[in-house]
């Protein structure tokens, strides 16, 4: 009972924040509030499985541009609508094309896929329709982009807890431990990992939608930019990909520092991001939920064997 | 009940197989014997659905099993433990268990299956809750041929189960394999181990370089002097188990 009332009462406390916060407070609470919907959704597929994508901002930045081409033609739910089914059909794509790739295959292909998309996006607007920035003006306050993102967090977190008891997610797990023997106990690896990655990927593509009236303007440059793919990756990381609470524990604190660094070493600010992702790999690589089980596992006089 | 003809199986311009043929009656216990590199893992892997011969056919009761994908010869009733511990090193014992029984076919008899699965390890009935990655090298092959089995196969291929493995935990398994065989199943095994094997399988193939260089019952290959020298030679004084 207290794993649902507990979250649910932080929800409802999170969901009253803005009406308590200056403009700047409600801000910071729209980055965490993306930050954790994208960690946990990158985390959903990429957690289990291990196949680490950098694909994060073609699907952010696709949302963003959506909402950018859309938001005079259509009216808003349906323009969200939109989004969410050409990332979805984006994802498809991709992942049909690439899920058979294994390993450091995967993580460029990914990372490439948001250059391409980024450079297509481009091409695009400067040949066929000549221009290369575009304006979004909707009538969306601040709360309510909060609110929005605020939702699809609690259901990206929501949807992951029900995908852990069920054979989808399971399979998943099993997938991330040995893939042959995941296919040879009957588990159809390219359609768990299509139906994952797709989740995953239309998640991420309306949290971009829903982020993008908050820029005004927006330009390739600006909505595809690399460092939300590793943010991401790294802020999944350090809470622990593979737990439902993993990503939101790593999205917030680093949000929270990012924010602070970028404002008092605007110059110097991606070095420490670099030093970051760094040391959250070699202390802790499969997080500080993980990390904190096996500081308690030690008091105790067993023996684990280094995973294979 | 697995008649294969004439495989072969190149990665680029290296063959690891060639025109090999074989058989496997419905319960039998064969096994293909040979040194590293001889092509053993190759031909298993082909049955198995993880590489695509060059030539060749691969009949399964009177089907062909070329281009069925993985997760489908499950559910013909073929079950694969591969090289080197086919487990879910994250899970436990039981949740390893659990996944055998997916495929269609073992679902509604599940439950018996897993009984009768503890029956022949009893220590993984013992170490039900245990996470699997943290046993000893011997348990975790016991959980994955427990975990082949729970699918309720017909036919079960073992990968080299002895590979990596102490000679007492490698008799702990052979013994295991004795009672799986005297279920009834049909068993093939790629083995290295040849002195254990030959005790256990009713017929084997001997492969070198990528062909069949002999094959017979397992009892006149182990006193035929030629398999002696080139698969039992040199180790007799010290076998590594007795089954």
């Amino acid at each position: 009972m207290i794993r649902i009332a507990l979250p649910l009462a932080g929800l409802v406390l999170l969901a009253l924040a803005p009406l308590a916060l200056s403009d700047y407070g409600l801000g910071l609470l729209i980055g965490m509030a993306g930050y954790v919907t994208l960690a946990s959704s990158w985390a959903l597929f990429s957690g289990h499985t291990r196949y680490i994508s950098l694909a994060t901002v073609a699907f952010y930045g696709t949302g963003a541009y959506t909402v950018a081409v859309l938001n005079e033609a259509l009216p808003y739910p349906l323009v969200l609508l939109a989004a969410g089914g050409i990332g979805a059909a984006l994802a498809l794509l991709v992942g049909l094309s690439t899920l058979r790739l294994a390993g450091v295959y995967f993580v460029i292909f990914t990372f490439g896929l948001a250059e391409l998309v980024r450079q297509l996006i481009t091409w695009y607007e400067v040949t066929i329709t000549g221009t290369l920035g575009r304006y979004i003006f909707l009538d969306i306050t601040p709360a309510q982009i909060y609110w929005q993102l605020l939702a699809l967090a609690a259901l990206t977190l929501a949807l992951t807890a029900w995908m852990h008891r069920r054979p989808l997610g399971l399979a998943l797990r099993v997938i991330g431990d040995d893939e042959v023997v995941a296919a040879h106990a009957g588990i159809n690896l390219a359609r768990v990992k299509l139906v994952a990655f797709t989740l995953s990927a239309t998640i991420i593509t309306l949290a971009g939608a829903i982020a993008s009236p908050r820029w005004v303007y927006v330009e390739p440059a600006i909505v595809f930019n690399p460092t939300v793919s590793f943010l991401t990756v790294i802020m999944a990381l350090l809470g622990g990909a593979n737990r439902l609470w993993g990503p939101l524990l790593g999205a917030v604190p680093l949000f929270l520092l990012f924010e602070y660094l970028s404002v008092h070493f605007p110059d110097t600010y991606p070095i420490f991001l670099g030093a970051l992702f760094i040391a959250v790999v070699f202390v802790l690589p499969e997080g500080v939920l993980a990390g904190l089980e096996k500081l308690r596992l030690r008091r105790r006089p067993t023996t684990r064997e280094a995973k294979a | 009940m697995l008649e294969v003809r004439d495989l072969t199986i190149a990665y680029g311009r290296h063959v690891a197989l060639e025109g090999v043929s074989l058989s496997v009656a419905r319960g039998e216990m064969v096994a293909i014997l040979g040194a590293n590199g001889a092509g053993k893992s190759s031909l298993l892997s082909a049955i198995a659905g993880r590489v695509a011969p060059r030539t060749g056919a691969i009949g399964y009761d009177g089907q062909s099993l070329l281009g069925l994908p993985q997760h489908g010869l499950v559910d013909r009733g073929i079950a694969l433990v591969p090289e080197g511990r086919g487990i879910f090193p994250g899970l436990t014992v039981a949740e390893n268990l659990a996944l055998g029984a997916n495929p269609m076919r073992a679902r509604a008899g599940a439950a018996a299956t897993r009984e009768e699965v503890l029956t022949l390890f009893p220590r993984l009935a013992e170490r039900r809750r245990q996470i699997a990655g943290t046993m000893s090298g011997g348990e975790q092959q016991m959980v994955a041929i427990g975990r082949a089995l729970m699918s309720k196969p017909d036919l079960l291929l073992l990968d080299e189960p002895s590979l990596g493995l102490a000679p007492i935990v490698v008799q702990e398994v052979f013994a295991a394999l004795v009672r799986i065989r005297d279920t009834g199943l049909t068993i093939m095994i790629v083995e290295q181990n040849a002195r254990a094997t030959l005790a256990l399988a009713d017929r084997a193939y001997l492969l070198e370089a990528g062909r069949i260089i002999g094959t017979g019952r397992a009892d006149a290959l182990r006193n035929d002097p030629a398999v002696v020298r080139a698969f039992l030679g040199g180790l007799s004084g010290n076998a590594p188990a007795q089954a």
